[in-house]
C-alpha cells in the first residue's frame, strides 16, 4: 500500500518539476566492507555521496557470502536494496538474465566507461549491450608476497624469474625457515594454483582453461607440468596449513616466519596494520618479467530493479559517484586496491599499487579472474579436484581426467 | 463468528476441569476440552504447515527444476538426483558423516555412561564434577572448533607442547592428515556432547533403586557387572533419549567442522550440511543444493523412524505394565 503511494507522490513532484535538490536521495547499499581498512574505505564513499546531494545509508553485512546472500533475498523478496556489493564476476549474471538489475548506460556513456575500462572489467559488467554493475576497484588475486628478512637470512633477493623463485624456496626451506606459506581453505588452494597456472603455464594456457573450458589443454603436457609445479610448493609449506585462513597465513610473512605467499593484493593490509611498508620489509611481484600477466578482478555495485523515480535517481548518482577520480583515488588508497581509472594520478601510492597501475595500461597484460570466465557452480567443481592434488595422493594424470570430467559436463 | 464465544467456553471449561477430577473430566469435559485444545494450537499448526511442510515441498520442487542461482520453474527429473550421486564431493561427505556418526554416537554413550556411573559413586564434591563435566555443553559448537583447532594444530597445539617439554620427536598432526582428520572433528565434538549424555544416564541411574544393589552385593556380584548386566539393561530409555539427541547432533554437524577444518584437508571431513550450504551460496546452485536437502530429510527419516516407534512402543509397554 505505501510504496505505490510514495512513488506516486514521488512521481507527482517531479511531474510539477518540484524535485528539488534539497530533497536527498536516500541510498540503502549492501556490502561486505567490515574490516578496519575496509569500513574507512567504505566511509570515503560514503561521504562523496553525501557531498553529491545524496544520503548514504550504510548496510554492511560481514562475509560476502551472507551479504550477497541477504541482496538475493531482498532482491527475490521484492524489497531489493539501493544498490548491493559482487565481486566482478559472473555472481550476479543471472540476476542480469532474469531481467531484476537496472542499468547504468547513461552514466557509463557521459563517463566514457567504453574508452577507458580495462577489458576484462567492461567484459563482466556489460552484458547484450548495457552497462549492468558499477565497479569501484580492481584486485588482483595472483600477487606474490615474501618477507625480505626471511630471504635475506636464506641469502636470497626477489627471484625475477620462475628458476630463481624455485631457488629461493629451496635456499629458505634449507635455512631452517618455511619456504611457502598456504592457506588451507579450498578457495585459498585453487588461488595458488591459479597464480602457478597463470605465471608458470602462461596466459595462453590459463585463457583456455578457465576461458575456453577447453579439454584438450586440460589433457596437454604443459597442464600436468603446472599440476606438478603446484604440488612441488607443497613441498616447502608447514604442516600448520590445515584449515588457516588467508591472513593468518599472511601473518607468517608479516612475523618473519615464511619467505613467500601467493594471495590477492588484499593481503597488504595485514602488512600495512603491522606498520610494514611495501620495499622495505616486504616486497611483492605479480609474475615475472616485464610482460608477466595482470590477473584482474575487484568489487561491483549492481543496483537492483525498481520503478522507485527517487531510487532510479539515487542510483543514477551513486554510480557517477562511485567512478568519480576523486572518490576513486580515496577509496582504494584505504582499501588497498588499484583505481578502475587509468586517469588517476598513481604518485601517491606504494609500489606495490604502482606495479599493478602499470601492468594494467598494457591491454596485453590484463587477464580476467577464473571467477570472471567461470560460473561459480563449475568455479567450485575445479577447486574439489585441486584441493586434492594439493593435500592427497592423486596423481597429476589423474587430477588431469577428473578435471576434464568437471569441465566437460554441461 | 461463532468461533468465538464457544472457544472461551471451551477455555474456561479446560480450565474448571481439573478440579473435578481426571477421570470426570476426561469422561465430561472430554470432547470440548479437546476442541478447545486444538483451537489452541492452531497458530503452531499453522506455523508448522506453512515453515516446515510448505518448505520441504517448495525444496522438493526446486530439486527437481534446472535451478541455479535464483528459482526457477522449469522441470528437470532427477537430473540434480544424478548430478549429486555422480559428485564424488557428495559420496566422500555421505562416507564422512557416516564414520563419523557411528565412531561418535558409540563414543559419547561409552563416555557418558563412565562419566555417570564415575558421579554415581557418590564422590565427594559431586555438584562440582557434574558442573565440569557438563560445562563444554554450553560452549557453541563454533568455539568449540576453534579451541580443538588451535589444540590439534602441529604447529600451536598438543605436538608444540610435547616438544617444548622436550620430546623432539612427538608427533600429533592427525587434523592434517586426510586419514585421521574427521577423527580430530569426533574428539572435539565428543568433548562437547559426552557430558550431556552424563546428565541424561544420571538421571537415569538415579532412578534405579538402591536395594538392587544391596541384593547383588550379597549375591557377591562385583561392581562392573552390576553395572554391565542390571544396570545398563534398564537404562533403556535414557540410552535411547541419549542416542536420538546425538543422532540429531551428527546430521546437524556443520559449525564445528567449519570451524575446525572447513571441510579439509581436501575433502577429508567434508559433511551433507556443508556441501549444502556451499551449493546454496557460494556456487549459487540451488537445485544441486535442494536435492542434497532432500536426500538428507529421506535418509533422516530413514534411520530415525525405526528409532522413535521402537522407544514409543517401549514406552507404551512400560505403561502398561
Amino acid at each position: 500500500m505505501k510504496a505505490p503511494a510514495r512513488s506516486l507522490l514521488a512521481a507527482l513532484i517531479a511531474s510539477f518539476g518540484l524535485a528539488s535538490p534539497a530533497l536527498a536521495q536516500k541510498a540503502e547499499v549492501i556490502h561486505w566492507w567490515t574490516s578496519g581498512g575496509e569500513s574507512a574505505a567504505v566511509k570515503q564513499l560514503a561521504e562523496a555521496y553525501t557531498k553529491a546531494g545524496g544520503q548514504w545509508v550504510d548496510n554492511a553485512i560481514a562475509g560476502g557470502d551472507n551479504a550477497r546472500a541477504a541482496a538475493l533475498n531482498r532482491i527475490a523478496g521484492g524489497n531489493p536494496p539501493t544498490a548491493s556489493q559482487f565481486n566482478t564476476s559472473k555472481q550476479y549474471h543471472e540476476l542480469i538474465e532474469a531481467g531484476l538489475l537496472n542499468n547504468v548506460d547513461e552514466v557509463a556513456a557521459k563517463e566514457g566507461w567504453e574508452q577507458w575500462m580495462p577489458t576484462p572489467i567492461k567484459n563482466v559488467i556489460k552484458v547484450q549491450g548495457h552497462y549492468y554493475a558499477v565497479p569501484v576497484n580492481i584486485h588482483s588475486a595472483a600477487w606474490f608476497w615474501y618477507s625480505k628478512a626471511v630471504l635475506a637470512k636464506a641469502g636470497v633477493t626477489e627471484p625475477k624469474t620462475e628458476a630463481e623463485f624455485w631457488t629461493a624456496l629451496d635456499k629458505i626451506k634449507a635455512s631452517g625457515q618455511i619456504g611457502f606459506a598456504q592457506s588451507g581453505t579450498l578457495s585459498y588452494e585453487r588461488a595458488t594454483f591459479t597464480a602457478v597456472l597463470l605465471h608458470m603455464g602462461g596466459r595462453d594456457l590459463y585463457m583456455k582453461f578457465y576461458g575456453d573450458k577447453d579439454i584438450n589443454a586440460v589433457k596437454s603436457p604443459e597442464f600436468r607440468t603446472v599440476l606438478e609445479k603446484f604440488k612441488k610448493l607443497r613441498t616447502y609449506a608447514d604442516p600448520g596449513v590445515a584449515g588457516r585462513n588467508w591472513n593468518d597465513t599472511t601473518a607468517l610473512l608479516v612475523t618473519d616466519k615464511a619467505g613467500f605467499q601467493t594471495v590477492g593484493d588484499w593481503a597488504k593490509g595485514e602488512f600495512l596494520s603491522a606498520g610494514k611498508t611495501a620495499g622495505k620489509e616486504f616486497g611483492c611481484f605479480a609474475g615475472w618479467g616485464p610482460k608477466a600477466p595482470y590477473m584482474v578482478s575487484g568489487d561491483v555495485f549492481v543496483l537492483p530493479k525498481t520503478s522507485n523515480k527517487e531510487a532510479i535517481a539515487a542510483q543514477q548518482l551513486m554510480a557517477k559517484v562511485i567512478t568519480s577520480p576523486a572518490t576513486q583515488v580515496a577509496f582504494n588508497a584505504k582499501k588497498g586496491s588499484i583505481p578502475i581509472r587509468p586517469d588517476v594520478d598513481a604518485s601517491g601510492m606504494d609500489i606495490c599499487a604502482q606495479a599493478g597501475v602499470t601492468a594494467l595500461k598494457d591491454p596485453a597484460r590484463q587477464t580476467p579472474d577464473p571467477s570472471m570466465l567461470m560460473a561459480p557452480d563449475l568455479f567450485g567443481k575445479v577447486a574439489d579436484v585441486i584441493t586434492k592434488v594439493w593435500n592427497t595422493d592423486l596423481k597429476p594424470e589423474d587430477a588431469q581426467t577428473q578435471l576434464v570430467a568437471a569441465i566437460g559436463a554441461k | 463468528m461463532r468461533t468465538g464465544p464457544s472457544a472461551v467456553l471451551g477455555r474456561s471449561e479446560a480450565a474448571d476441569a481439573p478440579p473435578r477430577g481426571a477421570a470426570s473430566a476426561s469422561k465430561r469435559g472430554g470432547p470440548k476440552t479437546a476442541w478447545a485444545a486444538h483451537t489452541a494450537l492452531l497458530p503452531m499448526g499453522a506455523t508448522v504447515l506453512i515453515a516446515y511442510v510448505a518448505s520441504i515441498l517448495w525444496t522438493l520442487r526446486i530439486s527437481l527444476s534446472n535451478s541455479k542461482m535464483l528459482p526457477r520453474n522449469d522441470w528437470a527429473g532427477v537430473a540434480q538426483y544424478v548430478n549429486l550421486f555422480e559428485s564424488d564431493r557428495w559420496l566422500t561427505a555421505l562416507a564422512n558423516i557416516g564414520l563419523f556418526g557411528l565412531v561418535f554416537i558409540a563414543g559419547a554413550v561409552v563416555l557418558g555412561f563412565l562419566l555417570a556411573v564415575f558421579i554415581d559413586q557418590k564422590v565427594r564434591l559431586e555438584g562440582v564434577f557434574r558442573t565440569i563435566y557438563l560445562y563444554s555443553f554450553s560452549i557453541s559448537f563454533v568455539a568449540c572448533g576453534v579451541i580443538w583447532q588451535w589444540m590439534f594444530n602441529p604447529t600451536l597445539g598438543i605436538q608444540r607442547s610435547l616438544r617444548s617439554w622436550g620430546w623432539e620427536s612427538a608427533r600429533f598432526d592427525w587434523i592434517a592428515t586426510q586419514d585421521m582428520a574427521i577423527y580430530c572433528v569426533v574428539i572435539a565434538v565428543l568433548w562437547h556432547s559426552a557430558g550431556l549424555v552424563m546428565a541424561i544416564l544420571l538421571a537415569g541411574l538415579r532412578g534405579i533403586d538402591d536395594e538392587l544393589w544391596k541384593a547383588a552385593r550379597i549375591e557377591g556380584v562385583p561392581r562392573w557387572r552390576y553395572y554391565l548386566n542390571i544396570v545398563l539393561p534398564q537404562l533403556g530409555p535414557s540410552l535411547g533419549t541419549a542416542v536420538v539427541l546425538l543422532a540429531v547432533s551428527v546430521v546437524k554437524l556443520f559449525d564445528a567442522v567449519v570451524a575446525m577444518t572447513n571441510g579439509g584437508p581436501g575433502d577429508a571431513t567434508d559433511v551433507p550440511t556443508k556441501f549444502i550450504i556451499d551449493n546454496l551460496f557460494e556456487r549459487q546452485n540451488i537445485g544441486l543444493a535442494s536435492a542434497a536437502s532432500v536426500t538428507m530429510l529421506v535418509t533422516v527419516v530413514i534411520i530415525v523412524a525405526p528409532m522413535v516407534y521402537a522407544r514409543s512402543r517401549a514406552n507404551a509397554a512400560a505403561g502398561r505394565a
